[in-house]
């Protein structure tokens, strides 16, 4: 009933269904959004919960809130107000005075009271552009509709970019992230993979934005990482799985929200959550016997 | 470079101002290849700074350091260095083994996998060093594990690998036996001193408590508000010298085997009757 309400007609066959999802350009354009975003948020989540830094992830994404719904207003595309203000947020919180090495690795009053007032303002920008009213839902919790080919060529390039980048910090990066002193008496300039790891950040952060909104990112930014990091505690083995956890989620996410009337972030987040209970169950019961084991060696 | 000298490092009236206060003046300290240096003193005094000066980290406000005969931070990589108080925390998912890599590799840029031939060999070498120091600390059924799951002195052994990695010539070791129950202090201290023994590496280990190290040490260097000495430790550990340095009456004891104990330390109350506990099965 739900189901021709929208007018997508699930057929229960997987070819067909298949199919239909590849059917409509802007279903393709979706897709293949969600694939970039889903590489790109995974890896540099990875890191990010390994640095813990979730809680400069999610400011970040909340201050791309307004940059997209200024951008809605001025008439540019939300994609670039994502990007300029994500990317800005990130450097003015590599300048917040921090400790060892590691920016923004505790909350603090001030960044919640800027965030309020920034998740304000995008409201006030919402309601000044009176055009589409629906435009703040999909802004705070995503939306699959009207990706053009230019955004997911955007979306695509600044992810290789940042993944590139990524690649050939990783090793100096995971060093300063877990032990900054000796990193640093080895030369491994830590402020610089501080500042330059959160620029990194905003630009994942905006991307998964653009899918999840800006108040899911984590959805896509956390959920794959830290439920990988449940699973391995090995680096490139953590990173592979986060991937395909963040692949499976945006693609199942997407064909669900296709065939029925909820929301996309509502179905990436909730299968993201999903794999992260699976997993905590799942380690908590085989380190529960590994532990007992290693009482009687 | 200057003469060469068999002295991997050297202070001679060395003094430190951080913040405008000077923290120690008047520092002479020799640490010859192979040689086993404590530097003691209460918490405060500035021992972590020497560890920093001797890194290139902090300049001297007057006298002269040389490291390897040259000026300090120009051949950081042939130090080993493992900094004050570090534990992982528990939920820090990487592993053992990860640690011990980052001491090889961990300043390197560019894609952590092997892709040339070059590469390969090179990692394969690498990995061969690996496990030899993971070996060396014994400590081969531990790097599989996350490091945040391991008990202190476990961690403390993982970082002493990694320290280790790179085969330097001199380990800077800041308290690395704080936080560690007797045994493994003891044990902790014994791998140190086979290490530098064997390997003919010089280390320069910070300790606010000599007893479980004082057995090994070729040389101490005391800082405390009261000055600094620094000599062997038959000359440095004296109860004249103690007391001085402490403004408070201090006792060093020979045991019947010949080893010395401090009492009355200011920084170790409760030591005292922990000592008598594990007295019986302390290293000899």
């Amino acid at each position: 009933m739900v189901l021709t309400d929208v007018g997508a007609g699930l057929t229960w066959n997987l070819v067909d269904d298949v199919r239909q999802l590849f059917q409509f350009g802007f279903m393709v354009n979706a897709l293949e959004a969600g694939t970039v975003v889903a590489v790109m948020a995974a890896v540099i989540g990875w890191f990010m919960v390994v640095r813990r830094q979730s809680f400069a992830g999610h400011t970040i994404a909340v201050v791309g809130f307004p940059g997209a719904a200024g951008a809605t207003l001025v008439g540019v595309s939300a994609l670039y107000g994502y990007f300029a203000f994500c990317v800005a947020a990130a450097v003015l919180i590599s300048a917040v005075p921090h400790s060892r090495g590691k920016a923004f690795s505790q909350e603090n009053a001030v960044t919640g009271t800027v965030q309020t007032f920034l998740l304000a303002l995008g409201f006030l920008f919402v309601s000044l552009y009176r055009g589409n009213l629906n435009g703040i839902n999909s802004l705070l919790f995503g939306n699959f509709l009207g990706i053009t080919r230019g955004q997911v060529l955007t979306l695509l390039l600044v992810a290789l970019g940042a993944l590139g980048v990524l690649g050939v910090i990783s090793r100096p990066l995971l060093f300063a992230s877990i032990d900054p002193d000796v990193a640093a008496a080895r030369g491994v300039p830590v402020r610089g993979m501080s500042l330059l790891f959160l620029v990194l950040l905003g630009l994942a952060a905006a991307e998964a934005s653009q899918i999840t909104g800006a108040l899911l990112v984590f959805a896509l930014l956390v959920m794959p990482a830290a439920t990988a990091q449940r699973l391995t505690p090995r680096p490139l083995l953590g990173g592979a799985i986060a991937v395909a956890l963040g692949l499976a989620v945006t693609w199942i996410g997407l064909a669900v929200a296709y065939f029925s009337p909820y929301p996309i972030g509502f179905w990436v987040t909730t299968l993201a959550f999903g794999a992260y209970v699976a997993a905590a169950l799942f380690t908590r019961s085989t380190t529960g016997t590994g532990r007992a084991v290693g009482v009687r060696a | 470079m200057g003469s060469r000298s068999d002295d991997v490092l050297r202070l001679t009236g060395a003094a430190v101002r951080v913040g405008g206060r000077t923290l120690w003046a008047g520092v002479d300290l020799s640490v010859g290849v192979g040689e086993f240096v404590a530097v003691l003193g209460p918490n405060g005094v500035g021992k972590s700074t020497l560890v920093k000066v001797v890194l290139g980290l902090l300049p001297v406000s007057a006298g002269t350091v040389t490291v390897f005969d040259d000026r300090p931070g120009q051949h950081n990589q042939r130090i080993g260095y493992l900094p004050q108080r570090r534990s992982f925390e528990p939920s820090l998912r990487v592993r053992g083994i990860d640690i011990v890599r980052l001491g090889i590799s961990g300043d390197r840029f560019g894609i952590p996998l092997p892709i040339t031939r070059r590469a390969r060999q090179r990692r394969r070498v690498e990995e061969e060093r690996i496990s030899e120091v993971i070996d060396l600390v014994d400590a081969s059924a531990l790097v599989d594990r996350p490091i945040g799951e391991l008990s202190g002195g476990e961690q403390q052994r993982i970082l002493i690998a990694q320290a280790l990695v790179r085969r330097p010539s001199l380990l800077l070791l800041d308290e690395p036996l704080d936080s560690l129950d007797l045994p493994n202090q003891s044990a902790v201290a014994a791998l140190v001193s086979t290490i530098c023994r064997q390997a003919e590496v010089s280390v320069v280990m910070v300790a606010h408590d000599v007893n479980p190290i004082l057995s090994y040490l070729d040389r101490v260097v005391y800082i405390a508000e009261g000055g600094v000495a620094a000599g062997t430790p038959h000359e440095v550990i004296t109860s004249e010298t103690l007391s001085r340095l402490y403004r408070t009456p201090i006792e060093v004891l020979t045991t019947t085997d010949g080893r010395l104990v401090v009492v009355g330390h200011p920084e170790a109350p409760a030591h005292h009757a922990d000592r008598h506990r594990g007295a019986g099965h302390g290293p000899h």
